[in-house]
């Protein structure tokens, strides 16, 4: 069972174009910042919003643009479960989940209902009202809801963000288990790196309404091309003109980078491969640059220090070295990399 | 509550007061200036007690037509947009502030014996509407219906459209949907603008007089019996007014806070 | 800005001066003439068309401005009991007046009579000729509420002529009866002889003698009239013969 999408939207001057195939079994993460147009995508393939394009899931054609095909949202076999749950607040946790079930005409609907919620061990909140119940029993139960109809897609849109960050990983893990027994295709939205490395099998990364990197979470953050994912893997990125073993950025500004090969490429410097100096180095270091530091930002035993200039970089050293230093807003450094810490790969 | 010294509380407390006045006073004069060993002998006076059955009759029939018209018409309100809708706001608000004598005109010349349609009706079926009961009705949902429609369509636009978006992807057909979440979900809306509909509905005097016209038993409701004994029996005029007061009050608390989210 | 205020607060004083109630029933206090005054008359509405055309003899004559307020005689009766200011009162039954009488300056004096009669659609469409035909089933009558003159008149001729009729509505002023039969919403109804007489838009059926009621209307100056003066010579105007001419044309019988 697959789902093969190729999705179209163009709405008030954004235009979303993606193109995108989910295998059962592989739970794909949707990620991108606020406004990419990843809730667009979830919508058109529920079917509650216009497109053009072709969708189909199992073979099933759910929207031709050309042929004129459309099948509307309630008889799509899609699950959709989202960000604040949107339980049914007049009727009871029971009812709630046994909703699809008795739409689509299946007998025996409540104690279907049971079972799931007895699986999934919320029996006992079978008939308190929504508004009685956690934030995380809510999401749970609206995780619920969506597959007692045994759907062939379930589509997630940001299922953790309304969620108490302290409750997170514990909804987390039930997700994960829940979806590791569902055997239909599945698709998760978020804007949150942890969300899409924690849930998903794989990444596609969408930014103004295009695909820009798809893959295995690992590579993607390993090799990020966009600044997105660069700051959600919390590097260092910058695209230049190779040439041998140096890279020209933007500036005129030459990195010395070991093995660039040739052509357009993506540099990527981790923050901890960069050391500050107060007074230009002597060394052997071909990457020396000046600049001025513009924020000092700590993260526990390890310091973030932003700083602008001709290449501007983020360098990741130690409380004692910021307080030996000196470094605060203002203060002038040199920054120092080596070539083999530069690593270029093609954009 | 705190004492402050700047000047404002004190001023915008006085003419609070002054409004609040505005609105104890008549209701007090009718309490005090009230005939209260009489009133008894007048509840169970025929007169009396013929206009308050028709009036409940005639204001909840009229309510009952508000819901069945009305949700609909606010269910198409909430949907349109832009010059379309604003026509139509701007139609089904009309009875609101037309003075209902000039509705009760209307109503004549669409439903009256040579009005637009009344002349059909008349004239295929010898369908006469002035006069009757159904007149009455008539004239009280035309003005009381808006505030109905009002009501709904202003829950609709506030209702989150994600619970119909999931029960659709639940697999709930349109009828579903509309019954088991939509409605379901707007009862607040639906029951307060009942209750401000039925409300307006009991008071209407000059739409009703003017299209219905006054028979007791037929047409005459407790605001035209009103009407009628202030000038021949006021004690009796008293008395129909207490009734709705009391009738107004027990409305107004049972409601509470509901109403004022309307 | 001052200007402007001033202008502003001017504005109701001159529309008083101009305006209805006796505000400036004193002489010269309105600079809108050398001696006119105004004079509030409440009368029955059915002696609207004579009234407004005596108020317009009246200002020729006598440079006082009538306003006149028409409703039922019972409505203008509570009102006057009520403390409504007015300087005349006419009546279309004594009974209404004699509630009054205490309020009066003078005793009053009958300056008109009317009868009945029955007012149907032009042409006479449902062939309606005496008051017994007004209890045919499906006509639709409507008659004036008895506690308004015309009404209990209406009353009183139906019992002479021993007929029995169910009205559609009872309405609260003659001439409201008058516009339901004008309408075309009703098929017939009893009015006065000055109301069909000078509305031209139905025809009237007469009623015999022997089951006519004949309405006394009398007129009475008030004691907290505001122009005792101009009531004075409104009466007279009213009691004189063209007054009485007036009234006639209009379909009342005069004394």
């Amino acid at each position: 069972m697959t789902l093969e999408a190729a999705v179209r939207v163009r709405r008030d001057g954004f235009t979303l174009d993606v193109t995108v195939s989910v295998a059962a079994g592989e739970t794909v993460a949707v990620l991108g910042p606020n406004g990419a147009g990843k809730t667009t995508l979830l919508r058109a393939l529920a079917g509650l919003d216009d497109m053009e394009g072709r969708v189909t899931l199992d073979g099933e054609v759910l929207d031709d643009t050309d042929r004129g095909v459309h099948v509307p949202a309630e008889r799509r076999h899609a699950g959709l479960v989202f960000q604040d749950h949107i339980l049914f607040p007049h009727l009871s946790v029971l009812e709630n989940v046994a909703f699809g079930l008795r739409a689509r005409g299946k007998p025996h609907a409540r104690a279907a209902a049971r079972r799931w919620l007895d699986d999934a061990g919320l029996g006992d909140r079978a008939e308190a009202l929504p508004r009685a119940l956690s934030g995380g029993q809510a999401q749970r139960i609206a995780l619920l809801r969506a597959l007692a109809t045994e759907p062939k897609l379930l589509l997630l849109d940001e299922p953790l963000s309304s969620l108490d960050v302290s409750i997170r990983a514990e909804v987390r893990r039930e997700l994960t288990r829940q979806l590791a027994s569902f055997n239909g295709v599945r698709l998760l939205v978020t804007h949150d790196p942890l969300e899409a490395m924690a849930l998903a099998d794989r990444l596609v990364v969408l930014e103004r309404g295009e695909v820009v990197q798809s893959g295995k979470p690992e590579e993607v953050t390993a090799r990020p091309r966009s600044r997105f994912v660069a700051d959600l893997a919390g590097v260092n990125l910058l695209r230049g003109h190779a040439h041998g073993d140096h890279v020209t950025v933007a500036g005129n500004e030459a990195l010395a980078a070991a093995g660039a090969g040739e052509g357009d490429v993506f540099a990527v410097i981790h923050p901890r491969a960069v050391a500050l100096y107060r007074t230009r180095p002597d060394g052997t270091p071909r990457n020396v640059w000046y600049g001025h530091v513009d924020s000092v930002d700590a993260y526990g035993d390890r310091v973030r220090v932003r700083v602008v200039g001709p290449v501007p970089l983020v360098a990741e050293v130690t409380r004692a070295a910021v307080q030996e230093l000196g470094l605060a807003a203002g203060a002038d450094v040199w920054m120092v990399v080596k070539a083999t810490e530069v690593s270029a790969y093609p954009a | 509550m705190s004492r402050t010294r700047s000047r404002v509380p004190v001023l915008i407390g006085a003419l609070a007061a002054l409004g609040l006045l505005l609105f104890l006073l008549p209701l007090a004069g009718l309490i005090v200036r009230a005939p209260w060993n009489q009133t008894l002998a007048e509840l169970t006076d025929p007169t009396t007690t013929t206009a308050l059955g028709l009036s409940i009759f005639c204001s909840l029939t009229a309510t009952a037509i508000a819901l069945v018209l009305g949700v609909p018409l606010a269910m198409i309100l909430a949907r349109t947009h832009g010059t379309l809708r604003n026509i139509l706001r701007a139609l089904t608000t009309l009875p609101m502030v037309l003075p209902p004598v000039v509705g009760g005109v209307a109503l004549l010349l669409a439903f009256g014996r040579r009005g637009l349609v009344g002349s059909l009706l008349y004239q295929w079926f010898g369908i006469q509407i002035p006069f009757t009961t159904a007149a009455a009705v008539m004239a009280e949902t035309f003005v009381a219906m808006p505030f109905l429609v009002i009501a709904v369509e202003a829950g609709l636009r506030s209702l989150d459209h994600r619970y119909e978006e999931a029960a659709r992807s639940l697999g709930a057909g349109y009828w579903r949907v509309l019954t088991r979440v939509t409605l379901p979900l707007l009862r607040p809306a639906i029951f307060s603008g009942a209750v401000l509909c039925w409300a307006r509905a009991l008071g209407e005097f000059g739409a009703t007089i003017t299209f219905a016209g006054n028979f007791p038993g037929r047409t005459q409701t407790v605001p035209i019996a009103v009407y009628l004994a202030l000038e021949t029996k006021p004690e009796a005029a008293i008395t129909l007014s207490l009734i709705l007061l009391v009738v107004s009050v027990a409305i107004l608390v049972g409601l509470r806070d509901r109403w004022l989210g309307v | 800005m001052r200007k402007w205020l001033v202008a502003l607060t001017a504005l109701p004083v001159l529309a008083s001066c101009m305006g209805t109630s006796g505000v400036c029933a004193v002489q010269m206090s309105c600079g809108v003439g050398p001696s006119r005054t105004m004079l509030t008359v409440f009368a029955a509405a059915s002696l609207q068309p004579a009234f407004d055309k005596i108020g317009a003899r009246l200002l020729t004559t006598s440079n006082i401005a009538s306003t006149f307020s028409y409703a039922g005689t019972q409505t203008l009766t509570t009102q006057i009991t009520q403390g409504a200011p007015a300087d005349v009162f006419a009546s279309a039954d004594t009974a209404h007046m004699a509630t009054v009488a205490g309020l009066l300056e003078e005793p009053s004096a009958i300056f008109a009579h009317n009868r009945l009669e029955i007012a149907v659609a032009k042409g006479n469409p449902k062939g309606i000729h005496s008051l017994a035909d007004l209890s045919r089933s499906g006509l639709v009558i409507v008659l004036a509420d008895p506690s308004v003159p015309a009404g209990k008149y209406a009353q009183q001729a139906l019992a002479k002529a021993n007929v029995t009729v169910h009205p559609a509505s009872l309405e609260q002023q003659v001439t409201g009866v008058l516009s339901k039969v004008a309408l075309g919403e009703a098929d017939a109804g009893i009015v006065y002889v000055s109301d069909i007489i000078t509305s031209g838009k139905v025809d009237g059926v007469a009623i015999p003698d022997g089951q006519n009621v004949i309405a006394d209307y009398p007129i009475g100056i008030l004691k907290s009239a505001q122009n005792a003066a101009g009531a004075k010579a409104f009466v007279a105007l009213v009691l004189s013969a063209d007054g009485q001419a007036i009234l006639k044309t209009a379909g009342f019988e005069g004394v």
